[in-house]
């Protein structure tokens, strides 16, 4: 990881220098080691700041559409991990951001940790994480602890898509791609549809009810990026927020999932930055397994161009009736 | 407040909300009024242009005020007047009521039919059933209620 990040550096300063880009697009370390947040630098000087490590969860694709529309001269320098590219293919599939005006350096990732992970295990008072890929040796102001490296994995990082880049300009320090059979990202999915419509209810009473409405969700999805939004009630004075009580508001979660159906790509920034914890890649999921069960294979993202299966039919489509048939409850 | 009917004694009729596309299944309904073949009157017709204009909103907000059932009738497939509105819908629905469905509205609360103009007996059947299946299912859980914490009891 630390050389991954000394050559990403490296590499960062010299386009920097030589003027291919203005603009970087990266991660910068806050107060704590494992708080790694996406930042944007303009020199030298402040690339100074720039980190890579195994907090960098944060797809940095969504900036972008804001970035292309600001940028004046040069081109923006993005740091993409292999599932990034997926959000990016899909920005560019749905003309949200301009490929001309962004320089793509794909770095290797091992998979990202899940500092709430870690933190659960107990481990507190974190100062350094050192990850040999494996194993995590993780000081803190109370000694030393160890855990393995795939217990502190962030969720979507379990079911990692591909460590193959399907964007890019250049690439740092790729990983192969990983040999050991993925965990089946859809296994608590068909635990769910086994279940009866009460028991299913009462799944999902229990974990919406913990929403606390932040946007969080919404704002770091890429594939949410309408510039007016059902969710935002400009009269209400505060930005951002609906009505309380409101229609939108009570079927936030479903109209949500909906509205990126066939667009996701499963990246589980939503998930990642749930403050409640509440599994919204399962909402996506769901959609998804639909879509590849009736429609067929159809991983959003993969190319730049592809028609999102919303948009699309086929004479021959199955009938809704399927809904009624399939299942067991 | 709340002014609660005395439901006791009373037997169940479902509230049922139809979506019709103006050009073939609203006529086809028409054509059952006009024959003289019964649909039960549980049942609220809604007019839209074609199946396609059916957001999927308008299928949340009728189980939010309180639907039983929902069903959206259209052309069939291949005669919709604007040629293909149908075939995208068929996705859409398809799609969101296996997602109501995996949100625990019970999947035969929802349905799509094809009803053609000329399909005034087979409008009145589908509804008969329709509403016979909903009332077997009694009345539906509020799907507005799904972030509000459960009542402690
Ligand atoms: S819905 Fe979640 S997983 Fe899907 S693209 Fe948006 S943030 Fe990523
Ligand atoms: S991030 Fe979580 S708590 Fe915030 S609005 Fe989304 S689901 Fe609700
Ligand atoms: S007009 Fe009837 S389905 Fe399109």
């Amino acid at each position: 990881m630390q050389k991954t990040a000394g050559l990403i550096k490296k590499r960062v300063l010299e386009l920097l220098a030589d003027g291919t880009v203005t603009k970087v697009l990266g991660w910068k370390e806050g107060d704590f080691i494992y708080d790694v947040t996406p930042a944007s630098f303009l020199s030298a000087q402040e690339a100074d700041g720039l980190v890579y490590s195994s907090f960098c969860g944060a797809n940095l694709s969504k900036y972008l559409i804001s970035e292309c529309k600001a940028l004046t001269e040069g081109k923006i320098l993005a740091l993409l991990k292999p599932c990034d590219t997926y959000s990016f293919n899909q920005l560019l599939t749905e003309h949200r951001i301009d490929r001309d005006k962004v320089y793509v350096i794909g770095v290797g990732c091992k998979g990202m940790l899940d500092i709430e992970k870690i933190k659960a295990m107990g481990i507190k008072g974190i100062t350094k994480v050192i990850d040999n890929g494996k194993e995590l040796d993780i000081k803190t102001i109370y000694g030393s602890k160890t855990c393995k490296r795939e217990d502190a994995l962030l969720e979507k990082c379990l079911c990692c898509k591909s460590k193959n880049f399907k964007a890019f300009d250049e690439i740092i320090d790729p990983e192969p791609e990983t040999k050991e059979e993925k965990a089946d990202r859809f296994a608590k999915v068909s635990e769910l549809e086994a279940m009866t419509a009460e028991e299913r209810y009462a799944f999902w009473q229990e974990q919406l009810s913990k929403c606390i409405r932040c946007n969080a969700c919404r704002n770091v999805c890429p594939a949410c990026s309408c510039m007016k939004c059902v969710f935002d009630n400009p009269v209400s004075g505060v930005s951002s927020k609906a009505n309380t009580d409101s229609f939108e508001e009570k079927m936030f979660h479903i109209i949500r999932a909906f509205h990126v159906a066939g667009r996701c790509t499963d990246c589980g920034e939503c998930s990642r930055v749930c403050p409640q914890n509440i599994p919204l890649h399962l909402l996506n999921r769901k959609f998804i397994k639909d879509i590849n069960e009736l429609y067929g294979e159809y991983q959003a993202g993969e190319e730049v161009g592809s028609r999102a299966p919303l948009a699309d039919f086929t004479f021959d489509d199955a009938e809704p009736s399927v809904v009624n048939e399939r299942g067991n409850s | 407040m709340q002014v609660s009917e005395n439901t006791e004694n009373k037997e169940f009729k479902p509230l049922i909300v139809a979506f019709c596309c103006n050009w073939c299944s609203y006529a086809g309904a028409d054509l059952a009024g006009t024959s003289r073949l019964s649909y039960p009157a549980e049942v609220k017709i809604i007019r839209v242009p074609c199946s396609c204009r059916v957001n999927p909103m308008f299928i949340l907000k009728a189980f939010e005020k309180g639907a039983d059932g929902v069903i959206m009738c259209g052309c069939h497939p291949g005669d919709c007047h604007y040629s293909t509105g149908n075939y995208y819908a068929r996705r859409r629905m398809t799609l969101l009521f296996s997602m109501l469905d995996y949100l625990g509205i019970d999947r035969a609360r929802t349905r799509v039919e094809w009803v053609s103009a000329a399909e005034g007996q087979k409008f009145s059947l589908v509804m008969n059933d329709f509403a016979k299946t909903v009332t077997e299912l009694g009345e539906n859980i509020k799907l507005g209620d799904l972030r509000c914490k459960k009542q402690q009891d």
